[in-house]
């Protein structure tokens, strides 16, 4: 896979990466108390939070390993994991019966969410979708000009308003446009928002509320961006938005860094939201199709 | 799981409910909860593992307070100790130079340069009454320089015209010739956000660094940044010379490990807090409002506060009643020792007091030793306690055996008891004084102060 060598190359470039470290956790023969903490730390360090990290290692703690090698335990551990994230394998359908097919996309400020709109509507695009974008940003200065030039990129069209509109009138607008010009899939950008925020949280919901007015089904995904830098907070990111407007898939981006995002095994065991996609760059073509174990492989450094 | 943190402590609590000095395992398990309470509010477990060694040493033997469980004592202990490390007071932005004075903006992509550098304009701007510049040397991010410029148009700040095709290090410099020209206090250089193991745009950065020769330089990193914060805050330390942390999203509901992780890694002060989306949001940073964030547990804190100012309220209403029943004896006296050791010792004392720096300086020349403090309250330890009470019945084999007892002449231990007699005398005059009026003229006290160098020896 061509994204699992470029997580292990951001995993690789750093020195702290959790497979080198791993390394030093099992230079010894037994699976002692001592190696079981610094097992957990290893896990800790990776975002995995301190309650989830303690489940896995109570879990490799019971058992029993004749002989085992560094790789085994790195293995066993992926498999743990992967025995969690695949609960939330689904990739994203986006068949709905000739009608438009349409994404909100939710999430914090500078997650990446304008730009995994960008990589999203090329992935669509080349599997011959027609694709439009409602550039539902209207709050932040040039957010409209930053995805006019990725619609330009990935060949999508795009529905633009003046900074300072209603969202919720744009994506009005939007949704009766992509009926009346038989469009695949409509995605709705929005304004990045701290969960906490009542009152933007308020306006968001305001969103969907209008889109049922035309598609009772839609908006038929709601895809939250999360930041692989995020720490814990990622899990009241998911908590909040899901509570205000149904998320209904997790996108992780800025899995290029040293950041590995370790808290969406912390979210996968909490939610049952499907993860799809990761984001590994920021070329057109870095937003990657989820999958559980080579993610958990990777995590644990494993190619 | 702060409810779950504060039950536990209520376990602690409910458990050892006792005076005394804090024992290795009190300290102990109240730190494994401090552990878990930090890496839950994302500081980075290296910072976590340093901090929570350092507090261990720190706490083991120190004195609870009264009505103060030994965990409680150790949050406190905890919630000081990180103040300390952030820092206790704030830093205001560095301008001293000669103009115009160059702030380099830095960080990962999503962490809020752009709207950092802006809200910086305004405030040095509007506050400062500077003339501001701001260039954007992002031309990675579509329209990246539009935003600052937009931004900046908005604000009624002046920003770099936007060459299409130039590169950041010649944007850079063109902003300077510009600055010079029209006369700039201050430019602000936003960069492109870039991922801290992105050799490429890193090496690009410390060329502009090189270049522009900031005397601010700020990374911009976001409260919401979970362990990588210490491998972001090192890489961006290592290529270049980051001279303060710009620390946005604090208006999320983020516990902010990221403050500490950073602040321990760059040694940097934290500059500025970002607090929300409008132009004013930007603040100064106050270490201990971070702290008791990251650690969850202010009330906590405040509690142990609480105590203290009681205990001090208490212990001087006890002596005072003392005083006013002619009871004042050697317990007391060890108590007025400790409160001043307390208060920094004689040399602590003098700084607080105002005018007083010649006197001190006088002091430090007649030879007041600092130690003698400690001497006599060692004195008064060796003593039994009913000697401590009643001062009579000390004869030359006991005096012997405190001066032994205490390391010191037997002298000294003399001296300690012609101190006491003063001072007990001054406080039986002050009582016939009360007695006779309510209001005691503080010149009559002073004459009845002996006139003798009570700490010289």
């Amino acid at each position: 896979m061509e994204w699992v060598s470029k997580l292990n190359n951001g995993l690789n470039k750093t020195a702290s990466g959790l497979s080198k470290n791993l390394s030093t956790v099992f230079k010894g023969k037994k699976l002692d108390p001592q190696t079981l903490e610094d097992l957990e730390d290893l896990l800790i360090s990776s975002d995995f939070g301190v309650s989830i990290s303690k489940k896995i290692v109570d879990s490799i703690s019971k058992e029993k390993f004749n002989d085992f090698d560094t790789n085994k335990v790195r293995e066993f551990l992926s498999k743990k994991v992967s025995e969690i994230l695949k609960l939330r394998y689904l990739p994203l359908n986006t068949e709905n019966n000739g009608d438009p097919y349409v994404i909100l996309v939710v999430g914090v400020n500078g997650v990446g969410k304008t730009t995994t709109i960008g990589k999203l509507a090329n992935n669509f695009v080349k599997k011959n979708k027609n694709v439009l974008i409602a550039a539902g940003d209207t709050f932040r200065a040039a957010a409209i000009d930053q995805l006019k030039i990725w619609s330009d990129r990935s060949k999508s069209e795009i529905i633009t308003k003046p900074t300072g509109t209603d969202a919720a009138a744009l994506s009005y607008e939007a949704l009766v446009t992509a009926k009346e010009e038989k469009k695949d899939i409509l995605i709705i950008d929005t304004a990045g928002r701290l969960q906490n925020k009542t009152d933007l949280m308020n306006q968001l919901e305001k969103i969907p509320r209008v889109l049922k007015k035309i598609d009772e089904t839609s908006p038929h995904s709601v895809l939250l961006v999360l930041d692989a830098s995020t720490g814990q907070n990622a899990i009241s990111q998911v908590e909040l938005f899901n509570k205000s407007c149904g998320v209904t898939g997790l996108i992780m981006t800025k899995l290029d860094g040293t950041a590995k995002g370790g808290v969406l095994v912390s979210i996968a065991e909490r939610y049952p939201i499907p993860i799809h996609a990761i984001g590994v760059g920021e070329g057109i073509d870095d937003l990657q199709e989820f999958e559980p174990e080579s993610y958990s492989r990777a995590l644990l450094g494993l190619l | 799981m702060f409810q779950g943190l504060q039950d536990k402590f209520g376990e602690i609590l409910g458990n050892l409910k006792k005076r005394g000095s804090l024992k290795e395992s009190d300290v102990k398990e109240a730190l494994r909860q401090v552990r878990i309470a930090l890496l839950e509010a994302d500081v980075a477990l290296p910072v976590v593992k340093k901090l929570i060694k350092d507090i261990e040493t720190k706490a083991i033997g120190q004195e609870i307070l009264r009505s103060i469980s030994p965990a409680q004592m150790v949050i406190k202990i905890v919630n000081d100790h990180m103040i300390e490390v952030l820092g206790t007071k704030s830093e205001d932005i560095n301008l001293k130079t000669s103009p115009p004075a160059i702030i380099l903006v830095a960080g990962l992509q999503g962490s809020g340069k752009t709207t950092t550098v802006i809200k910086l304009a305004h405030k040095i701007k509007s506050k400062m009454n500077k003339k501001v510049l701001v260039a954007s040397l992002d031309v990675y991010r579509p329209a990246a320089q539009q935003q600052l410029k937009i931004l900046g148009e908005q604000a009624d700040i002046s920003s770099l015209p936007i060459i299409d095709g130039q590169l950041p290090l010649d944007i850079a410099k063109r902003s300077i010739k510009a600055g010079a020209l029209q006369g700039t206090d201050v430019i602000i250089l936003d960069t492109a956000g870039r991922m801290n193991v992105d050799e490429a745009l890193m090496t690009e950065l410390s060329q502009i660094h090189a270049t522009v020769k900031p005397i601010e330089t700020l990374l911009v990193a976001d409260s919401l940044t979970g362990q990588d914060a210490v491998n972001i805050a090192k890489a961006f330390k290592e290529r270049i010379n980051i001279t303060g942390i710009a620390l946005t999203r604090i208006d999320g509901d983020a516990r902010g490990g990221a403050a500490i992780s950073m602040k321990s890694v760059t040694g940097c002060p934290i500059k500025v807090l970002g607090t929300g989306e409008k132009i004013d949001d930007l603040e100064n940073f106050h270490p201990d409002r971070i702290v008791s964030r990251i650690l969850g547990m202010g009330d906590v804190v405040s509690l142990v506060e609480k105590a203290k100012e009681t205990i001090d309220e208490e212990d001087a209403q006890k002596l005072e009643k003392k005083i006013l029943k002619g009871q004042f004896d050697l317990n007391d006296l060890r108590d007025q020792l400790r409160q001043m050791k307390k208060m920094g010792g004689m040399s602590g004392l003098m700084t607080m007091l105002p005018g007083i720096s010649k006197v001190k300086k006088q002091m430090s020349q007649s030879n007041i030793d600092e130690k003698m403090l400690l001497h006599q309250e060692a004195i008064i330890n060796s003593m039994t306690p009913k000697e401590r009470i009643h001062v009579k019945v000390l004869n030359a084999s006991r005096k012997r055996r405190i001066a032994a007892g205490a390391g010191v002449e037997i002298q000294d231990v003399n001296r300690v008891l012609k101190q006491y007699k003063q001072m007990s005398l001054v406080m039986k005059k002050m009582k016939k004084m009360g007695k006779k009026g309510k209001n005691i003229n503080p010149e009559a006290i002073n004459n009845l102060i002996p006139n003798q160098n009570f700490f010289k020896h």
